[in-house]
């Protein structure tokens, strides 16, 4: 009796050992994922914000030399190009992942669309960068705040039809069944119903992509090309953060280092920005039908 | 006199044949109860009713179904005009999440593009409301949430929802499956209220319910129609030794 018992704790202590063990093992490795983020902040808050007042919101990058100065045009520019890939590509993005959804789309076309957007999610945004040149720049004759946008919904326009795919598949076919079995047409369902329901999602997913896509530099440098002074033209160059950064960071003028220290700062914190919203729009749970 | 008829229809999945050739009048202002052992084809019986059968992918049918004796599946027909005619309520409630208690009864109306002013608006989602007995428990709530509600609420408020388009014929399949015996007990009540206005086809599995709510019977068994009757025949001298077999619980 006595040695049963005692068989009994040395198999509780060694589950109790394992179990510990195994605890410790996912603690370390969740603080070993977290290290390098705060690291980058961290390193960043230290270099950039030193950086940072309100002229470098508000005025333009001096000559090398002079002191002072800011990344204002790059701000606003960075604010222009991603507003306009984004009324590009959420129209065209929530659409095509609306028809990969509406039942009986499996057929050839709703794969070819699938596999598209897989595959522009994996070209490399360098070379969506040279695409937009060749389709855009060259004809127009002129690099512009039009062909960065396009270079940028290109890549925004697929992570938006996925997403919007996915938080479509979510909604209940009983759902859209109900609103047909009361005479609704079926474009009205899908749009009033189906889509409201899975708001959530896709603004979600917009968001996502809105940030992924605000920190690109590559498919501007051929495209937007960046810009020293104030413009919010559509047919000329315009200035990004992500550009203005890599080029003052490529330069070999300490003070230009300073400021794409504040540079990447800045964008960081507006991408911060957008992930924090989307972080509360998913919060908040929706109560899914019973 | 029939409100609709089924005039040799069959339906199919593709290549199966779920419902085998049935023949049937539904008469008017009466309730009939769909009855039958699980996967006998009921839910596919009242969704031809309707034409939400063709809704899901390679699903057809074959015969006619006829509404105040004209066909519905005759060429030219839209669908949408006969599911306001033909209004129906699911197993599961289904109250739209992102819409409250007054949206949701008014959503048919609305999609339609069919509501003119808010008092008119009112006036609608009260009337519904009472028809489906629910007015008294959420009147000081119309804006909370649809799916904030009961389980039953939710059932009721789903019947109210169908209400509001003023069908001719309601369909509910199995309305009380996941209700507690009190909230069936409410919409059992509706139902033999409701059939002064409207024709109604109630599937069940609950023989008690088939017996106390329904006028006429339809027994199926494997797609096809073994026995139709008043209720009272059906459950006191059925002709059919399957539909005996059925009601007594020797099978199903
Ligand atoms: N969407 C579908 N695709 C293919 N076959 C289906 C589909 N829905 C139903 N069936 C088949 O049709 C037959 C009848 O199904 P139905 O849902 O009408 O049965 P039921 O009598 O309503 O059953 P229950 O009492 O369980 O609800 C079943 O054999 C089922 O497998
Ligand atoms: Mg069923």
């Amino acid at each position: 009796m006595s040695s049963a018992v005692g068989q009994l704790s040395l198999r509780y202590w060694w589950r109790k050992f394992k179990s510990a063990t195994m605890m410790g093992a996912t603690v370390a490795a969740t603080l070993l994922t977290l290290v390098p983020l705060f690291w980058v902040l961290g390193y960043l808050l230290k270099q950039g914000l030193s950086g940072i007042d309100l002229a470098f919101f508000t005025s333009l990058p001096r000559p090398v030399g002079e002191k002072g100065g800011g990344m204002g045009n790059a701000v606003l520019g960075t604010l222009e190009l991603v507003t306009l890939a984004t009324v590009m590509a959420v129209p065209l993005g929530v659409s095509a992942g609306l028809y990969l959804t509406e039942p009986g789309r499996n057929g050839l076309m709703a794969n070819a669309v699938r596999f598209a957007a897989d595959v522009l999610m994996g070209v490399p945004s360098i070379v969506i960068g040279i695409f937009v040149y060749a389709l855009v720049v060259r004809p127009m004759k002129t690099f512009s705040a039009l062909a960065g946008a396009i270079a940028l919904a290109t890549m925004m326009a697929p992570l938006v039809v996925r997403t919007t795919e996915e938080a479509i598949k979510l909604v209940p076919l009983e759902l859209r069944e109900s609103a047909l079995a009361l005479g609704v047409p079926r474009w009205k369902t899908s749009l009033f119903i189906v889509v409201r329901t899975a708001a959530r999602g896709i603004a979600t997913g917009i968001l996502l992509a809105l940030a992924r896509i605000a920190g690109e530099t590559a498919p501007l440098l051929f495209t937007a090309f960046g810009n020293q002074f104030w413009s919010t033209s559509l047919t000329r160059p315009i200035a990004a953060l992500t550009v203005q950064v890599y080029t003052y960071a490529i330069s070999p003028f300490p003070e230009w280092h300073r400021q794409a220290w504040a540079g990447a700062l800045v964008l960081t914190g507006m991408v911060l920005i957008v992930e924090l919203s989307v972080h509360m729009l998913t919060g908040k749970k929706v109560r899914a039908p019973r | 006199m029939a409100k609709l008829s089924l005039v040799h229809l069959s339906a199919y999945f593709g290549r199966v044949k779920t419902l085998k050739d049935i023949n049937l009048d539904i008469p008017e202002y009466n309730v009939t109860a769909v009855i039958g052992p699980s996967g006998c084809g009921k839910t596919t019986l009242v969704r031809c009713l309707n034409r939400m059968h063709e809704v899901v992918r390679d699903a057809r049918v074959e015969g006619e179904v006829l509404l105040d004796g004209e066909n519905i599946y005759a060429p030219g027909v839209d669908p949408v005009q006969i599911r306001r005619r033909v209004g129906m309520v699911f197993q599961k409630p289904t109250p739209f999440p992102t819409m409250s208690i007054e949206e949701n009864v008014i959503a048919g109306l609305k999609l339609n593009g069919s509501v003119r002013n808010s008092a008119q608006r009112a006036e609608i989602v009260e009337r519904c409301l009472r028809l489906a007995a629910l007015w008294d428990e959420v009147k000081d709530n119309l804006g909370k949430p649809g799916t904030s509600l009961s389980g039953g609420q939710q059932q009721r408020l789903c019947i109210a929802r169908a209400l509001a388009v003023e069908p001719e014929v309601l369909l509910m399949d199995e309305p009380c499956s996941s209700l507690d015996p009190a909230s069936t007990a409410r919409i059992e009540e509706l139902v033999l209220e409701l059939k002064s206005q409207y024709t109604i086809v109630i599937v069940t599995h609950n023989m008690q319910q088939a017996a106390r709510a329904s006028d006429y019977t339809a027994f199926l068994l494997n797609g096809v129609l073994i026995e139709f009757g008043e209720t009272k025949q059906i459950f006191t001298n059925p002709k059919r030794q399957e539909t005996e077999d059925y009601i007594t619980g020797r099978f199903g």
